[in-house]
């Protein structure tokens, strides 16, 4: 990881001198160890800040919309699943392919700083990756742990190591590119009776304080005004004045990326409340494979998604129940 | 603030036998801007739509309810009414209280509650309606009739009667469909080849008429009176303004090993063929997939045969764009398939035929040249057993639930003239019922059974299975209350129709609705049978409905009178109630062009004032004249950009609330 984050700033600052792009987005520390932000540097110096480390899990792709509209070119360091975001906005015409450079960077999966607190680890200072461990410096010592035994939950069910878009990659140690199951959450729901399915979103969705921070990461949510912040809409309201609403604006929500989700994860991250809000989109994209085939969004930028297409032999409401659906 | 009239609508006792009118008259009073209300007997006559009329010109109303039948009856009505004493009639809002309520309820006190509630969401939405006025557009004046048999040339002959052209596109290499393949007709027995041959020749002659044979409808966008088609011209590898039809390089042709279609696969045609000798147009076409040459590259006998020079192995489909005003659909039917119907041994045994088999048996251009010899031995049956309902009023999967209509009187047909031409045969008729409800139908039954003593006996047939060269028909007589063994030597089985298989995907390219057994469905099924529910799309012959030939030929006369109805004028007033985008809430993410099924979306770039942030943004532009206000883009957009005037999401949230309060 190391190296690969030396070769990055390298390059970026290349790019930057040779004048291909006049800056750069990447991440830099934080407020603490674990908490790397998005940034985007205008000087070769500036990259000194460039961090690439095992909590450089936010998406950039999400910023780009504003950043790829300004003059000249900027850099961008996507991970695998960041470039399944870059795709969607591109086919959704919310960004301008041409104004961006896309380094494909290189991910081994990125860490929970909550699991590591959680098995034990008070303190933490700073973070070093090996590849296979992870040791965290601590204020009272270090603690090493197997690394896929604290990865976030979007890099347990990585979808794969394969960059969707790129100008150039940045691969220093192939991965295995087999994706994982990521539905075993939603079997585990789908399992459940309607009472108990009922019960857990209810506990679920009532912890939610209504931060809208899912909404503001989200690459799909990238409305110019939100329904939400919209007075004319009828559902817009800062806060949740009763459940009813906080639970729907969830489930809004996840209609409203139904089909365009490329399943990065990011609201389920970066929620305060650790609601499990992947979930809800994961269900989606489930019934949208069996209902309409298999498809991934952002896989590719121009081909239809499900939802938004139209064809002679789409699937007829019988055919949903057969394949498992509701009648 | 409106100033509302809400009037209730008695329809006799239709409403009023399970509605307290006086009691929502009432609860009306108490809503939002409703300054007036009345109830009445009647509101659609005269003296009811006086009453909608004194009141918008006495108390000044500018929104009206009314709470009466369907607005698929009565709105045009309504709207009319308030449009003559000037007001705007999209300030008109129906509330449904006869099949949404007083038809389907029969406890007065829950009648009468849901009746307030429907015409309190109806209030609500007139609240927030805004004047909308409808745009124009020109209509072209051609019509496309889609089938080219009796019902398609019907129709094409009628509307080109009448002056305007009509483009026939028909799928096979010639018109005529199934009609052409017929022996006799009932009730009359004359020659069916005698009466649709003439018709094929005019409609070929017409200069008002072009026939696209061998050739499909691919995809058709547009609206009412403005039609685009895209009509893809299959290959027939002949050139079509050379070839004279003389059949030279159909007797030349070494490959004639090909089932032929139009004799129901019993006999064969070679690789180029002629489909029969009264084809129109008169063309050969090549099958490339029995064709020498298209499969070795070598033969080639037909080209070197033609005279006129005009096989072309290199031809290409090709596609042709085309404009219309109106669209009608004439697939017409097929003989279901006999492979889940193991008990009568259809794919089996040669000998138990279809009826459309036999009919080409009997014809004189068929497989026997007109002699009646079973498949099997072409020897003469003496013993035929005929089984009725074949897949038609059947419970199975396989079978159709609905009645194949013409089945009784084509039996009938066969099993006359059967004993007519040949005396010493025995003709027993299995049915269910017989019926034969027409003019001069009955007479022909009875003719059959007391004139030609053909044995019709009540009952099902449970099985045929061969027997010493012979079929053992196994079946029970109801009447006598026995079960029968019969070993004839012929079977035929009058199979269930069902619509052509290309109906499915034109009523989806159409846009209009189609039942659970792909009969394309009319617009309403007493007052509107030969309009479809989307506007300039009509409806002739059996894709409707099981139809014989007299009804077919009603049928599609009357769709063309519709057609002509359409073509006379040379504008049609639009729907105003279409999509309009909110720019500054516009992402430009394309979800409504992908959605609209009438390519009315399209994007353009444009400088937009968002509260004083000038840019050039990608947004959606609707066409308004394309527009059919079906509101697809309006739940597909994200953000809440797309809206449809007349229906606005702030009208239907409103709606919901009243409902919900």
């Amino acid at each position: 990881m190391q190296k690969v984050a030396e070769i990055a700033q390298k390059r970026a600052i290349q790019l930057l001198n040779q004048g291909v792009v006049n800056r750069v987005i990447g991440w830099k520390k934080g407020e603490f160890g674990y908490d790397e932000t998005p940034a985007v540097f205008t000087t070769a110096a500036g990259i000194e800040d460039f961090r690439y480390d095992v909590f450089s899990a936010p998406n950039l792709s999400k910023y780009l919309i504003d950043e790829s509209k300004k003059e000249g070119k900027i850099l961008a360091f996507l991970k695998p699943c960041d470039t399944y975001s870059f795709n969607q906005l591109i086919k959704e015409h919310r960004v301008n392919r041409d104004n961006v450079y896309i380094i494909g960077i290189e991910c081994g999966g990125m860490a929970d700083i909550n699991t590591i607190r959680n098995r034990g680890a008070a303190g933490v200072t700073d973070v070093a990756d090996n590849g296979q461990t992870v040791i965290a410096h601590t204020l009272y010592g270090d603690v090493t742990f197997d690394k896929n035994e604290v990865l976030l939950e979007k890099c347990q069910a990585c979808k794969g190591k394969k960059h969707v878009i790129f100008d150039e990659l940045i691969v220093v140690n192939p991965q295995d590119d087999e994706p994982k199951n990521r539905f075993a959450g939603v079997e585990a729901i789908e399992n459940m009776t309607p009472e108990e399915r009922f019960a857990f979103w209810r506990e679920q969705l009532s912890k939610c304080i209504r931060c809208n921070a899912c909404r503001n990461v989200c690459p799909a949510c990238s409305c110019l005004q939100c329904v939400f912040d919209n007075p004319r809409s009828g559902v817009a309201s800062k806060a949740s004045p009763d459940t009813f609403e906080e639970q729907l604006y969830h489930i809004i929500r996840a209609f409203h990326v139904a089909g365009r989700c490329t399943d990065c994860g990011e609201c389920s991250r970066v929620c305060p409340q650790d609601i499990p809000l992947h979930l809800l989109n994961r269900k989606f994209i489930k019934d949208m494979n069996a209902f309409y085939g298999e498809y991934k969004a952002g896989e590719d930028s121009e081909t239809r998604p499900p939802l938004v297409n139209f064809s002679k032999d789409d699937a007829e409401p019988s055919v949903i129940s057969d394949k498992g659906g509701d009648k | 603030m409106q100033r509302i009239g809400v009037f209730i609508c008695w329809c006799g006792s239709n409403i009023a036998a399970t509605v307290d009118v006086k009691k929502v008259a009432a609860a009306a009073l108490n809503e939002p801007g409703v300054v007036f209300s009345a109830d009445y007997q009647y509101m659609c006559s005269a003296s009811g739509q006086g009453l909608v009329k004194d009141a918008i010109r006495e108390k000044g109303l500018t929104g009206v309810v009314v709470c009466s039948c369907s607005p698929r009856m009565h709105e045009a009505t309504f709207r009319k009414a308030a449009e003559s004493c000037g007001l705007n009639p999209y300030m008109v809002e129906i509330a449904n209280i006869r099949e949404h309520c007083s038809w389907i309820h029969k406890d007065v006190a829950e009648g009468t509650e849901k009746a307030v509630i429907l015409m309190r969401a109806a209030v609500a939405k007139v609240n927030l309606n805004q004047s909308l006025v409808a745009g124009k557009s020109d209509v072209v004046k051609r019509a496309l009739v889609i089938g080219g048999g009796i019902a398609g040339i019907q129709t094409a002959l009628d509307i080109a009667e009448a002056g305007y052209e009509v483009d026939i596109v028909e799928k096979k290499p010639t018109i005529g469909g199934k009609m052409a393949q017929l022996d006799k007709t009932f009730p009359t027995l004359d020659c069916s080849a005698c009466i649709l041959t003439p018709k094929m020749v005019d409609a070929a002659a017409h200069d008002k008429i072009k026939i696209y044979s061998y050739s499909e409808v691919e995809s058709v966008s547009g609206f009412v009176g403005n039609f685009t088609a895209k009509i893809r011209k299959k290959a027939r590898f002949v050139k079509e303004d050379l070839c004279t039809g003389c059949g030279l390089c159909t007797e030349k042709c070494p490959s004639r090993k090909t089932p032929n279609e139009f004799n129901e696969g019993m006999n064969t045609r070679s690789a180029i063929y002629i489909p029969f000798a009264q084809a129109v147009p008169k063309y050969a076409v090549i099958d490339p997939a029995a064709c020498l040459h298209f499969k070795t590259g070598k033969c080639g006998l037909c080209e070197r045969t033609c005279d006129a020079k005009a096989v072309d192995y290199n031809q290409k489909d090709e596609t042709i764009e085309r404009k219309y005003g109106a669209i009608v659909v004439a697939t017409g039917y097929n003989v279901i398939k006999l492979d889940n119907f193991g008990e009568y041994g259809y794919t089996e045994n040669p000998d138990v035929i279809t009826s459309l088999e036999l009919e080409r048996i009997m014809n004189a251009a068929g497989p026997t040249g007109g002699a009646l010899l079973r498949p099997s031995d072409k020897t003469h049956p003496q013993k035929i057993v005929f089984v009725q309902c074949v897949g038609s009023r059947g419970q199975r999967p396989c079978d159709k639930p609905y009645c194949s209509k013409i089945c009784c009187m084509y039996t009938a047909k066969h099993a006359m003239l059967i004993r007519e031409k040949y005396p010493d045969t025995e003709v027993y008729v299995f049915y269910i019922d017989v019926r034969t409800p027409g003019k001069n139908f009955e007479e022909f039954y009875r003719r059959a059974v007391e004139q030609y003593g053909v044995h019709y006996v009540k009952g099902q047939v449970g099985k045929v299975a061969e027997n010493a060269g012979k079929l053992r028909v196994y079946g029970s007589d109801l009447l006598m209350n026995e079960q029968i063994v019969i070993d004839a030597d012929l079977v035929v089985l009058a199979a269930a129709i069902e619509p052509d298989e290309s109906a499915k995907k034109i009523a989806t390219m159409l846009t209009t609705g189609i039942d659970t057994n792909n009969f394309l469905t009319e617009a309403h099924p007493k007052l509107r049978p030969v309009e479809s529910a989307t506007a300039g799309i009509f409806l002739s012959g059996v894709c409707q409905g099981p139809k014989d030939i007299p009804e077919t030929v009603s049928q599609a006369s009357a769709a063309a009178v519709k057609v002509i109805g359409l073509l006379a004028k040379d504008q049609i007033t639009c729907n105003p109630c279409v999509a309009r985008s909110d720019e500054l809430l516009c992402n430009g993410c394309s979800s409504c062009e992908k959605v609209c099924p009438y390519g009315a979306i399209t994007y353009i770039d444009k400088e937009v004032n968002d509260h004083g942030k000038r840019e050039v943004r990608r947004i959606a532009s609707v066409n308004e004249a394309v527009c059919q206000g079906c509101g697809a883009c309006t739940v597909a957009c994200p953000s809440g950009a797309m809206d449809l005037k007349g229906f606005t999401n702030k009208q239907i949230m409103a709606e919901v609330d009243a409902i919900c309060r």
